[in-house]
């Protein structure tokens, strides 16, 4: 077979995001751009961030860094100087997408915005992520995950009923955020390769978490309703109001296993009814139920808790493995509630090619990572390169937009890179 | 008239549900003409078995699920099982750019549709299959919905509290990183054919997509061996960081507060200082150690607030804080009003109803929702007689034969 495409090889971006962004440059990496990630000079503050390799705590073996910017080259520059921006206006000449995440009106104020940029270079990409957007009653407000989480209307469905909301305890806002400006900022990168014509992306952290909570805007506008958190359960699926078991207990954990109607719910429904039966754990109700003729949108509450009652009896019997194996060889729905661990040994995953490590010579070591996000019968999607340490391409990235060494110490010595 | 991102595009949806439709209706928001393709025999699963439905009334035209993942498209029907289905199928195939399709793997190839038939009508078209675990590997033809996959990609286990159950995300959340992640993938094979004139076919596993918004709690097991537990609201080194009652019933402020500054910030807006210098509380270190302690000050103080007014507060003041908005707050809500957020459209059953507008915004090439989600089969004459250029004819005997259907 021929080698794939490094899509975005002839394309470079300068990444100025904090936390909020790195997703952004990394994804556009997973498709070959040259990702230069610039820092301040001493290192990102974000270095600091999560948890480290084993435990050390060292801005050069942080894995919240390592996660977030593989895929991307390593240059520092101090913008707040103003030798720092004239070569912010150097590297834009040689750059067709710039990544950024500050306070909107900050660039302006250093004269190095989208308009003050377009004139420099015509046709760049200023691909802007803050947390609420550039303009607006809220745009000089700050983010967090949890506070994202929350003004998204994610964390409004999300938790036990008796207790507060809750967010995922692996951060989820930032991964949405820049997963939708990568998709803006390639957008706006095709229309340029169409047009010739650069321009201003403006994402909005806000509104970059929303379709977390998936169709539940709907409730509102349709009916007034307003979805609530249900813990282990899902809402919503039935016009009666039933709420319906996702999450049951098993031998050593939990499986997912949820009560669905349509074909593959029927067909579930009777597998499992079989499965019950044929180690003496089905009562009677369920052995005579036509399946064929379940409708989840008007079941009954009463209905659902008598059969979850005799599942949740069944399910504390069986292991997740067995209950993995068991669906995938009956074809029905459901999946065991996995670990990192378990996830980073399924099979189906190691067979598709997704791990592939990667030498952190520093560390002595490699380390295993996901290799890409989507398979293309002709375009690479893959990991390429490590995150890259401090200043780790300062040289090389200086000299390619045609600084000379000399000049390079300079800067150095100044603690302007 | 400004030129859309995707004006000239074409897309053909074989698809269903949220996974494959999404990925249509945001590339349709900006430009693309995007044909969902489904059959009275055969509805999009989003238009019955999934509620709301409008004044909660079941009916096909009804479902807020579907219209919200489907404005701006043209719908049809074809029944691929009747005799000539395929080839009508054929012949929107050869018209498209791009053919989105989520069936389980092998069910469009066994249709006569897979993508070397699809090259055939169409050499350079883009297919772009979304699917569960992808299109090959020992559990390809096992299907799956979003809420299962939010328990196979670990999000389940990881959300909720150690001495609780897990809680499940709401809805097929998976789904929707798939659609992000669909959008790049179509944007990615658009620019390869844009350089090379070549299609692509693109084999999106939701199962791999969804593990990338993992990244952190596998590079933890991978690194340090560590399985991340679920933790509530806490965070290795903010505090205070939770969620907050306040007045009203189920009203919930968020605070999160990541260094002294910010503590400092919040004790004023308290009008506690007493709380700066109090040695349980005076670090990050300390307020970690007492956080319990600490949650209940924080708590005693937002009881008696609004949750609005502690979001507005304590961001005016410099701390990272917000409030618990519900479905009804973020229509509500005056920045999302700003952007122009939610869309409002008229459908011809539902009524007047909002779309939700893109979370990015482009300087000249802006989104634009003009048609409301499609009623079942409500394009037919358009999209087979214009844009497939049918003669009145075959259309006429297509509808009796009951292939457009």
């Amino acid at each position: 077979m021929a080698e794939k495409v490094k899509l975005l090889k002839d394309c470079r971006v300068f990444d100025f995001s904090n936390e909020m962004g790195f997703f952004c440059g990394k994804i556009l990496g997973d498709l070959g751009a040259d990702v230069i990630k610039v820092e301040k000079p001493g290192g990102d503050p974000s270095r600091n961030l999560g948890s480290f390799y084993k435990d050390i705590p060292d801005p050069e073996k942080n894995l919240y860094w390592f996660a977030y910017n593989h895929n991307k080259r390593g240059i520092t520059l101090d913008i707040e100087t103003e030798t720092g921006q004239e070569i912010f206006k150097k590297l834009v000449k040689k750059a067709d997408i710039i990544i950024e995440t500050f306070q909107p009106g900050y660039l302006k104020k250093l004269g190095l915005d989208y308009k003050a940029l377009s004139k420099i270079k015509p046709d760049i990409i200023v691909s802007s992520i803050t947390p609420f957007g550039q303009t607006g009653p809220y745009k000089n407000y700050k983010g967090s995950d949890l506070v994202l989480t929350a003004m998204s209307g994610f964390m409004s469905v999300l938790g036990d009923s008796d207790k507060p909301p809750v967010r995922p305890t692996v951060p989820q806002s930032y991964v949405w955020i820049g997963m939708h400006a990568a998709e803006a900022t390639l957008m706006a990168y095709y229309h340029r390769g169409m047009t010739g014509e650069g321009q201003h992306v403006d994402t909005s952290g806000q509104a970059g978490v929303t379709w977390a909570a998936s169709i539940a805007p709907s409730f509102y506008d349709f009916n007034k309703e307003i979805p609530t958190r249900a813990g282990s359960f899902v809402t919503g699926r039935s016009v009666t109001g039933a709420i319906i078991r996702a999450v049951y207990p098993c031998k050593d954990g939990f499986v997912t296993y949820i009560i669905y109607g349509g074909p593959a719910g029927q067909r579930t429904n009777k597998r499992l009814t079989e499965w019950m039966a044929s180690k003496g754990m089905a009562p009677d109700f369920l052995k005579n139920k036509d399946w064929s003729k379940f409708d989840i949108a008007t079941v009954t509450q009463e209905e659902i808790n008598r059969i979850e009652a005799a599942n949740m009896a069944f399910f504390k019997t069986v292991t997740k493995d067995e209950f993995f194996k068991y669906v995938v060889e009956q074809d029905m729905l459901g999946y065991p509630v996995n670990t990192a661990k378990e996830i980073m040994e399924d099979e189906q995953l190691k067979s598709r090619g997704m791990w592939k490590e990667i030498e952190h010579e520093d560390l002595g070591e490699k380390i295993t990572y996901p290799a890409f996000f989507t398979l293309f019968s002709t375009i690479a999607c893959d990991l390429w390169r490590r995150a890259p340490r401090i200043g780790e391409h300062n040289e090389e990235v200086y000299q390619e937009i045609g600084l000379d060494k000399k000049e390079i110490l300079r800067l150095k010595k100044a603690n302007i890179i | 008239m400004k030129r859309q991102i995707f004006e000239g595009i074409k897309i053909a949806e074989f698809a269903a549900i949220a996974a494959g439709p999404l990925i249509g209706k945001h590339m349709a928001d900006h430009g693309a003409i995007s044909v969902h393709v489904e059959s009275h025999e055969r509805p999009d699963g989003f238009r019955q078995n999934y509620p709301p439905y409008k004044d909660n009334k079941p009916g096909i035209n009804r479902s807020g699920a579907f219209t919200i993942c489907n404005n701006n498209k043209y719908g049809v029907t074809i029944n691929l099982k009747a005799k000539g289905g395929v080839d009508l199928a054929k012949k929107l195939i050869a018209w498209a750019d791009i053919v989105i399709e989520n069936f389980t793997p092998g069910t469009m190839a066994k249709l006569g549709l897979g993508y070397e038939d699809m090259k055939k009508v169409n050499p350079d078209i883009i297919l772009l299959s979304s699917c569960n675990q992808g299109q090959t590997g020992p559990h390809a033809f096992h299907p799956g919905f979003g809420s299962h996959l939010s328990s196979l990609c670990g999000f389940t286990y990881m959300t909720g509290y150690q001495d609780r159950m897990p809680c499940i995300l709401y809805g097929p959340y998976v789904d929707h990183v798939g659609v992000g992640y669909g959008v790049i993938a179509a944007v990615a094979a658009l620019e390869h054919r844009r350089k090379t004139g070549e299609g692509q076919f693109v084999d999106l596993a939701q199962y791999e997509v969804g593990i990338q918004f993992m990244i952190g709690a596998l590079l933890e097991y991978s690194v340090n061996g560590r399985v991340t537990e679920r933790d509530g609201n806490r965070h290795g080194f903010a505090a205070p960081h939770n969620t907050y009652p306040c007045k009203g019933q189920d009203r919930w402020c968020v605070i999160s507060v990541f260094n002294d500054e910010e503590w400092k910030a919040l004790c004023t807006c308290m009008g506690r200082k007493d709380l700066i210098s109090d040695p349980r509380f005076s670090t990050v270190l300390a307020r970690k150690q007492h956080e319990d302690e600490l949650d209940k000050e924080v708590a005693a103080w937002t009881s008696g607030m609004v949750a609005e007014e502690v979001f507005t507060l304590l961001q005016e003041n410099g701390v990272k804080a917000g409030f618990v908005e519900t479905m009804e707050d973020m229509f509500k809500d005056p920045q999302l009003k700003h952007r122009k957020f939610w869309a409002p459209l008229t459908h011809p059953e539902v009524g007047k109803y909002h779309a939700e507008g893109p979370p990015f915004a482009f300087s000249k090439t802006p989104f634009k929702i003009d048609r409301h989600a499609p009623m079942i089969g409500e394009h037919n004459e358009v999209v087979f007689k214009k844009f497939v250029g049918l003669p009145n004819e075959e259309y006429d005997r297509l509808v009796k034969e009951g292939v457009i259907s």
